[in-house]
């Protein structure tokens, strides 16, 4: 007895130890929180995508805390009252469950499941990626072609075309339709605007963004793919439609024109690119390129449904 | 003609970086230290033919253990250096050129090999450990199915085990593709070295070894159980085992496929996972994460059997609802199998394909909730003792439940487009496999050591070595799930200073830090407890009160596991036994199987073949082929695999053993009852002064 009376007052030596580390943890996040609160981009959604991300990952987050929470509290009590050392609590090695209660063992976490995966079906089916952004405003498409390690972005209705940094207008939706060109795969995420896809040679996948408010958000390659991989970074500055207007004249004016010399010389992997700007982009580049990994076979048509 | 020779290999090979010349010094002043003792001792005999060639699963259990706990020290090293070069990244170097202190190449081998090591060769090693040694003795077996197997996999995994190590200790470089080397990332264009080679052969060779090792615990666990045990009374570590086997027979040749597919497109230029030819590397996706997702359930069934076991011991009650519980292991086992594609929603599936993955990786969620609803049930009306087994369950508990939380939130594919490959994903599936299975085989280790050493473990150190995992873990993952929704990417070698992500990846250092300290302590509550051993001698070979059948036999058992193989009544037979009293030995033949260097050989020969093939040594290649064969065959006709122990031999041996525990019970050595478990700080003295008592005396001339 008097070795468990020790036991517990040791536990609670290395409790208060615990104790002062969680402490110290929670004053290190604080400190985060308080001075980058702005960093937080998946809490702060910029647009309509990442905004109903959030909601579901909040959602889904607080519905299994409902279940979580009082299945630990439960947990622990239990331990904590049938201790060996409590001698007001009952012993019974025999105790029968009855059928009532496997029922409900089983019943629970389903009906938490289920009601997820109702929310969770439609909510796959509305965010598909591929899916157009409803709004009064005529969308723009802008390629993106991932190469070691660079982001080039080719505005087809513009005639203009951008190394690692993408402007578009707010409240207008975006078509990125992204491949890859001499790289593995790699994944286009700018976490403010929403969430990410993969881009891969031969494919274009499609996805849909909108920006609400001007600002510059980062973007980066989600997936390793090879040396260059951290140094794969982008800006996404969202400006009114005015302002997007005249940078598109403005890089209209660039000296630089990306043709397929210019476009070899991008191939060339090479790291930590700065931005740069074109004022004229060949318009057969992106199509080529799904040539050169397709051949006669295009995936382009297969995949756009 | 030299490349006829050696192929690739040159004098480049050789190590030459600081840290793999670092890795290969250390290695070798090992290799040296341990040939001195062994040769000083004259252990190479007793070495040879009483461990390296046994077929005792108990000591090839073991021998796993070893293994594995050294590996667990060698990928801990690679996760502080992962930690360091997150934490210090903007500060080494100044605005672009703040690129830390390890190149990203550098950076991408380390993360890769931390990956492999900790699942392969950590985690599988003690789980495989952990059946090799308890479901023999569970299911109140004196042998396996087929105790060569067992051998041939253990070694295998050596194999494997070297393979993975072989650039630190001999040269060349390791694959920096992450831990599954997705293609085309890790096909010929891109990764050209031999990295990629060693990737595959290492996994290669040990996950032959793990097919074998799985057939074999399957036909152990269906056909050898004893007299009366049915499939509905094992114990649910057995029950455990025996879905994870099922598994890892299911899904290892699915490895070995692709693994044989993705060599072929190194080596001979086949196009299955390339991006031109007509190859699909979505097709590597699919079919690496189809073997990848069940492969750390492969891993976490036996840690929940290990969980089931513990509770029900420490709480002195049967499990509540046990067939409920093994529903719930085979539930899970069952989905395990069908959500792989969680792990590529961004790859730009339709939403119907993503949505139905969404509902089965849901699915998985209710027979893991029901298995913790079980344990609660247990404990309700139990009379729980606090030993150390029952800490790492209730951490694990904890943990596990953040694990499980953000593991369903990923399984919403929107959500997951989000926060996939960020931060908050790592962290979720270290929770899961830390706090898990981690934590299962620690909690497994301090459970049955008594019956593994005949020790019991020091209770006061060992729980300050779980407070350190527990609040170390807490301290590197928390801020990882902040990261995560920071909108840190993972696998970064580097990242801007002004992301404001430092401070975390400092705390993250800092908790890492914490854990290293745990993994010391553990090694000093096995010190203690050695320096202690005449407390902590269990001579009953029941120390807890425990319920199963291992638990009937000696600690350690006899190399023959039982003298009578027990009468199976009732779940917990052992418990059943001491209630009704135990049964009178009575002394009968027992065949035994013997000892056989095969194992050792054929692995070396894969082995062999692997590093042919890494760096293009077709002469090694084919003549290793052949000694293979030649091993095969030479076993194969070989008819005495089995020797008998007669009843009187038997008999000779037990009362030896009966004899010398009575002698140790009455010299318990000068220690009283009341004395306690040894602090720290008490160890601390007593190696200094057992240091100086070395020094002063030159007790160094005796050795």
């Amino acid at each position: 007895m008097s070795r468990h009376r020790g036991l517990s007052k040791r536990l609670f030596g290395y409790g208060s130890f615990a104790f002062r580390l969680v402490i110290v943890l929670e004053a290190m996040i604080l400190i985060a929180l308080v001075f980058n609160g702005k960093n937080f981009a998946l809490l702060n959604p910029k647009g309509p995508i990442a905004g109903e991300q959030l909601n579901l990952m909040l959602f889904s987050g607080a519905l299994l805390l409902t279940i979580a929470v009082p299945t630990l509290v439960l947990l622990y009590f239990v331990a904590w009252k049938y201790r060996e050392t409590n001698e007001k609590a009952t012993y019974d090695p025999h105790t029968r469950r009855g059928k009532f209660f496997v029922f409900s063992m089983w019943a629970i976490p389903s009906i938490f499941m289920l009601v997820l995966m109702l929310v969770m079906w439609p909510a796959t089916h509305k965010l598909e990626p591929g899916k157009q952004i409803a709004s009064n405003n005529k969308p723009i498409t802008i390629q993106v072609v991932a190469m070691q390690w660079k982001w080039v972005f080719i505005y087809p209705e513009q005639n203009i075309a951008t190394v690692n940094y993408v402007q578009i207008p707010t409240d207008t939706p975006v078509v990125f339709e992204l491949s890859a060109d001499e790289s593995p795969m790699s994944s286009f995420w700018i976490p403010n605007l929403g969430g990410q896809l993969y881009a891969m040679t031969g494919h274009v996948n499609r996805l849909n963004l909108m920006a609400e408010k001007p600002g510059d958000y980062p973007g980066s390659s989600a997936e390793l793919n090879g040396a260059g991989f951290a140094g794969m970074k982008f800006i996404a500055h969202t400006s009114t439609n005015e302002a997007f207007d005249l940078w598109v004249k403005k890089v209209q004016g660039s000296p630089n024109v990306l043709d397929a010399a210019e476009y070899k010389k991008l191939l060339v992997p090479s790291e930590s690119n700065q931005a740069a700007f074109y004022s004229h982009a060949d318009s057969d580049l992106f199509d080529n390129l799904l040539l050169k990994y397709n051949g006669s076979h295009n995936h382009k048509t297969e995949e756009a449904e | 003609m030299k490349e006829l020779l050696l192929g690739k290999l040159d004098l480049n090979a050789l190590p030459h970086e600081w840290f793999t010349i670092g890795g290969t010094v250390a290695f070798l002043a090992l290799v040296l230290f341990s040939v001195i003792v062994i040769t000083r001792l004259k252990r190479w005999k007793w070495l040879w033919s009483e461990w390296l060639t046994s077929v005792d699963p108990k000591k090839i259990g073991i021998m796993y253990f070893l293994v594995g706990g050294f590996m667990l020290l060698r990928g801990g090293l690679d996760a502080i250096m992962i930690w360091l070069q997150q934490a210090l990244a903007p500060s080494i170097g100044i605005g672009e050129s703040a690129t830390g202190y390890l190149s990203a190449e550098h950076f991408q081998q380390i993360f890769t090999a931390h990956g492999n090591i900790m699942v392969f060769f950590v985690a599988m090693a003690f789980i495989f450990g952990l059946i090799n040694y308890i479901v023999p003795l569970q299911i109140g077996a004196r042998d396996l199915a087929s105790p060569f197997l067992n051998t041939l996999g253990f070694w295998l995994y050596v194999g494997g085990v070297l393979m993975v190590n072989m650039f630190f200790m001999f040269g060349g470089e390791y694959a920096a593709t992450g831990w599954l080397a997705v293609a085309p990332l890790s096909g010929a264009e891109f990764s050209p070295g031999v990295g990629v080679d060693y990737w595959i052969w290492s996994l290669q060779i040990s996950g032959i070894g793990t097919t074998l090792g799985a057939i074999n615990f399957i036909m152990t666990i269906l056909k050898m159980r004893a007299p009366g045990m049915t499939l509905w009374k094992m114990p649910l570590f057995t029950w455990g085992s025996l879905c994870s086997m099922v598994m890892a027979v299911t899904i290892f040749p699915l490895l070995t496929a692709t693994l044989f597919l993705m060599f072929f497109d190194r080596s001979l230029g086949t196009h299955f996972f390339t991006t031109t030819g007509g190859g699909d590397p979505m097709m590597y996706t699919n079919l690496i994460w189809m073997w990848g997702h069940p492969e750390v359930y492969v891993l976490m069934l036996p840690a929940f059997g290990v969980f089931s076991e513990v509770v029900t011991t420490f709480s002195r009650k049967p499990i509540a609802s046990y067939t409920t519980n093994v529903l719930g292991m085979i539930g899970v086992s069952a989905f395990a199998l069908s959500v792989w594609l969680h792990h590529f929603f961004t790859m730009g599936a339709s939403a119907d394909v993503n949505a139905f993955f969404g509902v089965m990786t849901m699915l998985i969620a209710i027979p893991t909730a029901v298995l913790v609803f079980t344990w609660i049930a247990t404990m309700y009306k139990g009379r729980i003792k606090f030993d150390t087994p029952m800490m790492w369950f209730l951490g694990f508990i904890a943990i596990f439940s953040i694990g499980g939380i953000t593991g369903v939130m990923l399984a919403v594919p929107p959500a997951d487009f989000q926060l996939h490959n960020s931060l908050f994903l790592v962290a979720h599936f270290h929770s899961m496999v830390i706090g898990g299975v981690l934590f299962g085989i620690f909690c497994g280790l301090t459970y049955w050591f008594p019956k593994i050493t005949g020790l019991k473990l020091n209770e006061r150190i060992g729980r300050s070595a779980f407070w350190c995992w527990f609040i170390g873990f807490c301290m590197s993952f928390i801020p990882m799930y902040i990261l995560g929704l920071m909108g840190a990417t993972r696998r970064l070698d580097h990242y801007d200073a002004s992301t404001g992500w430092q401070p975390l990846f400092v705390t993250m250092l800092i908790g890492g830090i914490i854990i290293m300290a745990g993994v010391a302590l553990q090694l000093a509550q096995i010190l203690a407890s050695v320096i202690q051993k005449n407390r902590l001698r269990d001579t009953t070979g029941d120390p807890w009160g425990g319920r199963s059948l291992e638990w009937a036999t000696a600690s350690p058992p006899p190399f023959y596991n039982f003298t009578v193989i027990p009468q199976v009544t009732t779940r917990d037979a052992y418990w059943e036994m001491k209630q009704r009293g135990l049964p009178k030995p009575a002394y009968e033949d027992i065949h035994i199987p013997k000892n056989t260097p095969a194992g050792i050989y054929i692995a070396g020969f894969a082995f062999l073949i692997g590093f042919g093939f890494v760096w293009d040594i077709i002469w090694l290649v084919v003549a290793s082929l052949i000694g293979v064969i030649i091993v095969f065959i030479v076993r194969g006709f070989n008819e005495e695999s089995e020797y008998t122990l007669t009843a009187a031999e038997v008999q000779k041996l037990e009362e030896a053993r009966i004899k010398k525990s009575q002698a140790l019970d009455q010299d318990n050595g000068g220690y009283k009852e009341t004395d306690e478990d040894m602090s720290l700080w008490e160890l601390v003295k007593f190696v200094l002064a057992f240091g100086l008592d070395v020094i002063r005396n030159k007790r160094w001339r005796k050795w």
